[in-house]
């Protein structure tokens, strides 16, 4: 090895290659137009291929009927007659999973007994596919909204509770040595310390939760709702209105790209200080 | 206020780490605890400051901690512990809080420790903004805050680069100069030992017990970079210390 270098650099400098860039990459940055060309290139291969007719109309209906149809929904009054019971749903539901998930999460973090307890039963209990409890939920809250909000609560409940209680363990310990070094209180560690440092991780878990959250609005109105984006897409789906169907689709899309879009910039206000 | 330790042991699942420990630090003075890696000696600081217990043996205060001395055992750790979602002044005020100190008292006081470790410009800073030496600047004027009796000092300079390094000596001697405070600071920096102890406690691989105990007499601020005295002192520590490094090193760890 050294011997070859030292003939190298003994050697007449004959060809000087420049050094070959082998470095970069790796290292994702935001490119926002990306996403949006990505959208408009597909929505106009659709068009163009429904129009073209090399997409039959019962494949996929045409992005301008589909936005047509928005268009109306949105004139007859309907879209917010829809969107309102929604959106409340969605708010009710997640919230009151999310709060009690980030209670139980910060709880396992805390106390062995509560991590002993509610680990398996966590475990168990995030498998199963919550739409198959929404006849349970009616027999147990009523065919109104109860049911409607428990099925959206308990299927924000456990993800939540996974995401909260690996952020508290993962609060760094020197930290909590240094609180209890300088004789801070329990509940001041908690506050100061614990809640804070975990919360780069309850946001990021938030960000599947509601995601969850608007899968489950769909099912939560299969039963017992007149409105709501969900019944909407339902209603069109059982009808084969190909049109109402995605204009309700992209309801839900738009709704997912908003709520993350409001996590994100909770992130930028919350989290200013990662580096 | 004094600390004593007297007799500590200590094992980790039936390996003993510590035997035997038995130590007077004196109030007002520095002193040092140095080491081969292994041997225990952030440990026993563990054990001086209360964060961890000693299997044999006990660690007590003689005499009362001074008037108007929030925590009297307080800690500066190797990688600063500065809460990074809170400003300077928001990590000082931290540790201020709990005291039920807020408002005018607490700008006060934050005021002081941030003009005595020259980061009065730096107050709003986040941690992030800071380099690591500012950061320890920052994690020592949080524990002047508290106004220690005692500071437990575990490898404060170790993350640091030696230029760096040498201007927090510098500091932490100005420091003391002005008004000496008792100190037991852990390091595996031999240099650091005699430009900053009173006393040097060296410590043989684990289980760690008591060598021997160096006393250095030079005042503190007339100890320079490069001193001749120190140097040999420097020699002669790493004389004790070079064949119980090479068989530490050679250990498998299994604590």
């Amino acid at each position: 090895m050294s011997d070859a270098t030292l003939s190298g650099a003994t050697a007449p400098a004959t060809a000087a290659k420049p050094v070959a860039f082998r470095g970069g990459g790796f290292a994702p940055r935001p490119h926002r137009w990306v996403g949006f060309v990505v959208f408009v290139v597909l929505i106009l291969i659709a068009e163009w291929g429904t129009r073209a007719g090399w997409i039959s109309a019962l494949t996929l209906p045409k992005p301008s009927d589909v936005l047509a149809t928005f268009g109306e929904l949105y004139q007859s009054g309907m879209l917010f007659k829809h969107l309102g019971p929604s959106l409340a749903r969605l708010f009710v539901g997640a919230l009151f999973g999310v709060t009690v998930g980030v209670s139980v999460g910060v709880l396992i973090g805390l106390f062995s007994y509560v991590r002993a307890g509610a680990v398996p039963l966590v475990a168990a209990l995030f498998p199963i596919p919550k739409i198959a409890l929404l006849p349970l939920f009616v027999i147990w809250f009523g065919i109104g909204e109860g049911s409607k909000y428990a099925l959206i609560a308990f299927g924000t409940f456990t993800p939540t509770v996974v995401a909260t209680y690996g952020a508290v363990d993962n609060v760094d310990r020197t930290l909590i040595r240094m609180g209890q070094s300088f004789g801070l209180s329990w509940w001041s560690i908690v506050r100061k310390i614990v809640l804070p440092g975990a919360m780069p991780g309850i946001l990021s878990g938030l960000r599947i939760s509601l995601a969850i959250a608007i899968i489950l609005l769909v099912a939560a109105e299969m039963l017992g709702a007149e409105y709501g984006i969900g019944a909407y897409i339902l209603q069109a789906g059982s009808l084969y209105d190909l049109e109402r169907l995605f204009a309700g689709v992209v309801i839900l899309s738009v709704l997912g790209v908003v709520v993350s879009a409001l996590i994100g910039l909770i992130e930028r206000r919350v989290l200013g200080w990662r580096t | 206020m004094d600390i004593r330790l007297d007799g500590i042991s200590h094992s980790y699942d039936g390996v003993a780490v510590m035997n035997d420990i038995t130590l007077d630090i004196p109030a007002g003075r520095i002193v040092c605890i140095v080491g081969p890696s292994g041997c225990g000696k952030s440990t026993l600081l563990r054990f001086i400051g209360g964060l961890e217990r000693p299997g044999q043996g006990r660690i007590s205060q003689i005499g009362e901690p001074p008037e108007g001395c929030l925590n009297p055992l307080t800690y500066i750790f190797q990688d600063f512990a500065l809460l990074p979602w809170r400003t300077v002044e928001g990590n000082i005020s931290l540790v201020l809080e709990d005291h039920g100190i807020k408002g005018a008292r607490a700008r006060e006081i934050i005021g002081d420790v941030l003009a005595r470790t020259k980061l009065t410009d730096f107050a709003k800073a986040l941690p992030k903004q800071l380099s690591g030496g500012m950061k320890q600047r920052v994690a020592i004027a949080r524990a002047l805050a508290v106004n220690p009796a005692v500071m437990l000092m575990d490898e404060p300079l170790s993350a640091l680069d030696s230029q760096t390094r040498e201007l927090l000596m510098d500091d932490l001697i100005s420091l003391w100069s002005r008004q000496p405070f008792t100190a037991v600071y852990v390091t595996h920096n031999l240099n650091e030992a005699v430009r900053l102890g009173h006393q040097i406690v060296v410590l043989s691989r684990r289980p760690g017990r008591i060598q021997e105990v160096v006393t250095i007499d030079k005042p503190l601020d007339q100890r320079q970079f490069g001193d001749p005295d120190l140097d040999e002192k420097q020699k002669y520590l790493w004389q004790l210390m070079r064949d119980e490094a090479r068989a530490a090193d050679a250990e498998l760890i299994n604590v």
